[in-house]
């Protein structure tokens, strides 16, 4: 028996219930868009985590003010609580170990204004190397320096949304003076712009000035909202982090680590905390979609069943005509591989057209794998064999006498 | 001169010494029964539907098969067209052995060897005449696609369907449906047509008809076996087969052959303008 006869023999079967074989289908073409769909959202939220981690700088270091005296689960904000000082600051910048970069951190929220336009934002106080830190770039003009830093310059860096916002008509805002909170700054540089990340946050809505400025001029305080740091290398932030721990806890005087009045994270742990988030919930949709593609098999395998009850007298036909055994286990085989696979093509265009669906409408970001699609291919077909296997076998056992004489 | 045309040459003129040699010597066997049995095992009895049966048919005879229901008729032809193996006793079809064959060759000797016609007709439901014809050369595959197509144009216009090949079994008639399983007996050219009560749900004109078109087939030189119940039926063949409980009670060869295209024309004047429809 050649095989293209057994496929017309399939096809033209087929032919004859197109309703019914389209109704199978769509248990596989349902199956197979939502694995790739499903796949598709997850690791597009794991792609952009990690580029977003990758760009806020992936061996950076943040040291948070942290309450550890709070009762009742009251807890101060970290901004109130007063422990870090900049000598925190100095003794990491000269004792620690594989930290390369150091940066205080200040931020105050309030209103900038440029002539008639006025734009609410927060002001951050910061050392010079807080850019190489969090991987930003100078666009136009200049960072401030050390010796900005040390006189209490009032001169500031913004960033895309700000100048967009602020210099409507096109000026160059370097050089310009703004106010925030009536308090005059003078533009210096403008920063390379980062867009939106995947939390859908405007990574250009920041204004750097020096954290003394911030510090002295604005809010008059002493003492720091946070330390950004960088370790020499993504490898070496545990260890950085292990050396800062030190430091702090001897600085604040703390030997239990419980009282610990400062909160260390390094990148690594937020990106792995981020990316097993995600990785969860791809398995977790896998499943849920994966659970769909064993709905539409088991669906496939009803309607061979089915099928091959109401086509027993056409079995007993085709034998009496000369089918052998294998060749109506073939054709049944072939026609629920036919409906399997044509529907698993159907299912991959379609998990294309949801998955950017998604994208376009949701906003998400979606990220199609060459091999969740090669897989749910493969898993399709696979169904289609395995459910069609048994009522194919039944079929194919039929005894032809009685399958002509049935009724 | 192509090689192919010289086998043809060669053929036309083994042919004729074939036909020669019909003449003058004893006719082929085309199958041969000797005691054939068949037992069926319901629940601890056992039927004895075929108790030890004989009897050969040679090359382009015409029998038919008669019985009281329950006889053992179909269980006969089942045994004859391969569907089914006797519990013991010998059949040589065409020269070979059938018990000796496994499913699978079986299953090629009832696409190259036989023809099945059916009472109820069996056709492929919502499929065309030309691709109910076709279905035993699809299971061929030393049949040619265009092949196909051409031996089933063929069946269907010695049948009288040649206008009919595009229509679905569902739009037919009754004895248009017979005659399109008769051209899928035929289209594989057979050692053998076995028809089982093949005009048991047909009128008696229709009944005329295809028995007209079963003494053509016969009257070309085709081996026809016809099992039927009705003995009018009977004596359009050339000989008569009686079972009874499954036995042999009677096998006579008819003196006057009645002419099934003569019966029809007796038939009354009023139905005869019907004739076009059937
Ligand atoms: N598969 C079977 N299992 C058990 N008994 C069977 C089977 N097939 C046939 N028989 C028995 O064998 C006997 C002969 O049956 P068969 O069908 O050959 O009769 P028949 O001559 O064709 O009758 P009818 O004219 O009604 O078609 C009957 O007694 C029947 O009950
Ligand atoms: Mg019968």
């Amino acid at each position: 028996m050649n095989l293209s006869n057994l496929f017309r023999i399939a096809w033209r079967a087929l032919n004859k219930n197109k309703m019914r074989a389209f109704l199978t289908m769509l248990g596989i073409i349902i199956g197979v868009a939502s694995v790739i769909a499903m796949l598709a959202i997850g690791e597009g939220s794991k792609r952009s985590i990690e580029k977003q981690i990758s760009e806020m700088g992936a061996n950076m270091i943040m040291i948070m003010p942290y309450d550890n005296k709070a009762v009742g689960g009251v807890r101060m904000s970290a901004s109130n609580v007063q422990t870090l000082k900049i000598k925190d600051c100095e003794d990491i910048r000269n004792k620690a170990q594989y930290v390369k970069d150091v940066s205080p951190y200040v931020s105050s929220s309030g209103q900038f204004i440029y002539q008639n336009n006025n734009y609410p934002a927060s002001i951050s106080g910061v050392a010079p190397s807080y850019l190489e830190i969090r991987q930003l770039k100078i666009k136009s003009g200049h960072m401030f320096t050390d010796s900005d830093v040390k006189r209490y310059n009032k001169v500031c860096v913004i960033g895309k949304t700000i100048a967009d916002n602020l210099f409507t008509k096109g000026e160059n805002p370097v050089g310009k003076i703004i106010r925030f909170n009536s308090i005059p700054f003078q533009v210096i540089g403008v920063l390379e712009s980062k867009g939106y990340n995947s939390m859908g946050m405007d990574q250009d809505e920041i204004v750097l000035a020096p954290y003394t400025a911030v510090q002295k001029r604005i809010l008059a305080i002493d003492y720091l909202h946070g330390i950004f740091c960088s370790a020499e290398s993504e490898d070496l932030a545990p260890k950085a982090v292990e050396s800062i721990t030190q430091i702090l806890a001897n600085n604040h005087n703390i030997g239990n680590p419980d009282d610990y009045d400062f909160e260390i994270r390094s990148q690594e742990e937020l990106s792995e905390m981020l990316t097993s988030t995600s990785d969860m919930m791809t398995i977790l949709l896998a499943c849920v979609a994966g659970i769909s593609l064993l709905v539409g098999g088991i669906g496939i395998m009803n309607i061979m069943y089915v099928s091959v009850t109401e086509r027993i007298k056409e079995i007993g036909l085709r034998m009496s005509v000369g089918a052998r055994e294998k060749d109506i286990l073939m054709q049944f085989l072939i026609e629920s591989i036919l409906i399997s696979i044509t529907g698993g093509l159907i299912g991959v265009i379609f998990g294309f057209f949801s998955s950017y669906g998604v994208k376009f409408f949701a906003g998400w970001p979606v990220f199609i794998e060459p091999w969740s699609v090669a897989l749910s291919f493969v898993v399709c077909s696979a169904i289609g064999i395995f459910f069609g296997w048994y009522p194919a076998r039944k079929a194919a056992g039929l005894d032809p006498i009685e399958a002509l004489r049935y009724e | 001169m192509t090689v192919h045309s010289c086998q043809n040459r060669l053929q036309d003129v083994e042919t004729v010494v074939d036909q020669d040699k019909k003449r003058t010597m004893e006719k082929r066997k085309i199958i041969e029964l000797t005691n054939i049995k068949r037992n069926f095992e319901v629940g601890t009895e056992i039927v004895h539907a075929l108790k030890g049966i004989s009897f050969s048919i040679e090359e382009g005879q015409f029998v038919t098969i008669m019985g009281k229901s329950g006889s053992g008729k179909s269980t006969l032809l089942n045994i004859l067209g391969c569907l089914d193996t006797p519990t013991s006793g010998t059949y040589l079809l065409d020269g070979s052995l059938v018990q000796s064959m496994n499913k699978d060759q079986r299953a090629r000797v009832r696409n190259r060897k036989i023809g099945f016609v059916f009472q109820n007709y069996n056709l492929l439901p919502n499929t065309t005449a030309i691709e109910n014809v076709e279905l035993p050369l699809m299971y061929n595959p030393e049949v040619s696609t265009s092949e196909r197509q051409k031996k089933a144009i063929e069946a269907l216009k010695v049948v009288e369907l040649g206008d009919r090949l595009y229509h679905k079994s569902n739009q037919m008639s009754g004895g248009q449906m017979q005659r399109v399983a008769i051209a899928r007996a035929l289209v594989n050219n057979p050692a053998v047509i076995l028809a089982d009560e093949a005009t048991g749900n047909l009128d008696t004109r229709t009944s005329y008809s295809i028995l007209k078109l079963f003494q053509e087939l016969h009257r070309e030189g085709k081996t026809i076996v016809f099992v039927t119940h009705n003995n009018e039926i009977a004596s359009f063949s050339e000989r008569n087969i009686v079972l009874r409980d499954g036995k042999i009670i009677s096998d006579t060869y008819n003196q006057t052959i009645l002419s099934a295209a003569e019966a029809l024309e007796r038939l009354p004047k009023e139905e005869n303008e019907e004739e076009e429809v059937i």
